[in-house]
């Protein structure tokens, strides 16, 4: 019986090494023993877990990141359809870029998200008002917002306050460079939390699916 | 609040040469603050070079501070390309939509004129009012977009990671062209007034790109450009990391590196050691936030970690600072570099 910390580390290893055909085999290898949704949760995302803090502490590069939920993403793909649910109970999850048109972030958020295992809804890049019309009719339980410019992690309070009285029970999740070098941003603008990298968000998401059930 | 030992210009030049002059030299890069100084929208005040000249001149008269900032906003680069800017009330204009989708428009993409472009022409024009205004007594700080950072604008992050990653032909055609711009950019400051260009570079940083992928991409093209330009230019990562890759920057002939938050000024200034002059790293995101005693502080521990010997000017790190960092807090800021600033900063501890 494989153990999912070896399995993990191997994939971590093909993914930084930009080996797609490693990180198949990997997942491949995996899925003698355990299902997909098994694999996503112990061997994708915490591989993930591992790069998004390697990327915090400055030993890789974004591009680095953003390569390996590219892989990521396409080998999931592969072996799993891609409008399989893999968390049967999971929230509506959606992401939004928040007027902005630097689409990297949310990109590298949702290829990660994706590769664990999730399903999410990409508004694109919308502002405000917008977003939160959105949200409401789609009923959305989680909301991922991604900045990159100050005044639009700023903007995210009017997106917040908004919520409050559309659809009060939206828990919202920032991520960008602002929230970055303020650490306390995220509490004024009003958001329920904040990823300091694009993995940071499938713990995020799984701490408040254990809230929310 | 003013220093008579020393012109601003010759305080910078002092500590570029690694040696101390009378205070710590420190550049509040100030862009929009100037439109609040003269009671006007950030999108008027950057539509004449009366206007950002003005501002300029006001603000350094009130924080005392060592550089003018010869610099509007980095969407007007994109402008020149065709591209447009939208203006905020409350922060800095930001590129609108890219201009380049495929390879195609790369290889149909040409080198604007930089005479031709209203949006470059107002920069020089605000430039040579500076120089009008202060003449010697403090340099000018140009700015380009770097050819390998610019594309960003060009053609949006994630389409230009691709390209980086995986298309190195025409990422090479794409830099040719800018290249050639960011070239006649830079040299068409340094002739309208502008004492040395800022080389805004973030793509190229540690934080975004590896130190391999830099050498083989970014590194290649500071190189060929900064040759090229004819002044000193600092290389700015607005907020990335610098430290993995300083070595390089060395190769590029740049004059200086800006710090990020993210790293220690002292093993950033320990690496630079002698060769780049060190600028930096207040956290300008949480500047808005800090009180006068915080900001004492926090300035007094960056001089203590790289002020010493000279090579250092005391700056944000971002190259920009936000709309909504207050007034209030860039007083504290030169306040604080009035008082503990003082070389030889016999203060600081072993």
């Amino acid at each position: 019986m494989q153990n999912f910390e070896n399995l993990s580390l191997e994939f971590e290893n093909a993914l930084l090494a930009v080996d797609r055909s490693a990180a198949r085999d990997v997942l491949l290898k995996g899925q003698k023993d355990f299902s997909v949704a098994q694999l996503a949760e112990h061997v994708i995302s915490k591989a993930f877990e591992r790069i998004g803090k390697a990327w915090d502490d400055g030993d890789i590069a974004l591009s680095q990141v953003y390569v390996s939920g590219r892989i990521a993403e396409e080998v999931v793909g592969e072996i799993s359809p891609p409008s399989e649910k893999l968390y049967v109970d999971q929230p509506i999850i959606a992401l939004a870029l928040l007027d902005d048109y630097h689409m990297l972030g949310k990109r590298m958020v949702s290829t990660i998200l994706q590769a664990s295992g999730f399903v999410v809804l990409d508004f694109g890049r919308v502002e405000a008002d917008e977003l939160v019309a959105r949200v409401k009719a789609e009923n959305v339980q989680i909301l991922l917002i991604s900045t990159l410019m100050l005044r639009a992690a700023l903007q995210v309070k009017k997106t917040c306050d908004l919520l409050k009285s559309a659809s009060p029970h939206t828990k919202v999740i920032v991520g960008g460079a602002p929230f970055r070098f303020d650490p306390e941003l995220w509490r004024e603008v009003g958001a329920d939390a904040m990823g300091y990298n694009a993995a940071d968000a499938v713990h995020l998401i799984t701490d408040m699916m254990e809230d929310l059930s | 609040m003013t220093d008579t030992t020393f012109t601003s210009l010759e305080r910078v030049l002092t500590s570029l040469q690694q040696k101390e002059p009378d205070r710590v030299p420190f550049f509040l890069l100030v862009t929009m603050h100037g439109a609040r100084e003269l009671g006007m929208s950030i999108e008027e005040y950057y539509s004449k070079a009366e206007y950002m000249a003005e501002g300029q001149i006001r603000m350094r008269e009130r924080y005392g501070h060592d550089c003018l900032y010869g610099f509007s906003y980095a969407s007007a680069e994109l402008e020149a390309f065709g591209g447009k800017t939208f203006f905020f009330e409350d922060g800095p204009p930001n590129g609108a939509a890219p201009i380049i989708f495929s390879a195609d428009d790369i290889d149909k993409l040409e080198k604007p004129c930089v005479l031709d472009q209203p949006s470059l022409t107002r920069v020089l024009d605000a430039q040579t009012l500076m120089k009008e205004r202060i003449g010697d007594e403090a340099p000018i700080i140009g700015v380009v977009m770097s050819p390998f950072s610019l594309p960003v604008m060009q053609m949006g992050f994630e389409k230009y990671m691709d390209l980086i990653l995986g298309e190195p032909d025409v990422l090479e055609r794409l830099l040719a062209i800018n290249e050639a711009f960011c070239i006649e950019w830079a040299n068409a400051q340094l002739a309208a007034g502008a004492t040395a260009i800022c080389f805004f570079d973030p793509i190229s940083s540690s934080t975004i790109i590896s130190p391999q992928q830099y050498r083989a991409t970014g590194f290649k093209s500071a190189q060929r450009t900064i040759a090229k330009i004819n002044g000193p230019t600092a290389t700015h990562f607005a907020s990335g990391r610098c430290l993995p890759v300083i070595n390089d920057l060395v190769e590029t002939k740049t004059a200086m590196i800006a710090a990020s938050v993210d790293e220690d000024l002292g093993d950033v200034k320990g690496a630079a050691n002698g060769r780049l002059t060190v600028f930096g790293n207040l956290n300008g995101i949480e500047m808005r936030r800090w009180t006068p005693d915080q900001t004492e502080t926090i300035v007094k521990d960056a001089i203590a970690k790289a002020a010493r010997g000279g090579g250092f000017i005391l700056s944000d790190n971002h190259g920009e600072i936000p709309w909504q960092v207050p007034e209030s807090v860039l007083d504290a800021v030169s306040q604080a570099v009035h008082k503990w600033g003082r070389y030889p900063l016999d203060w600081i501890g072993n």
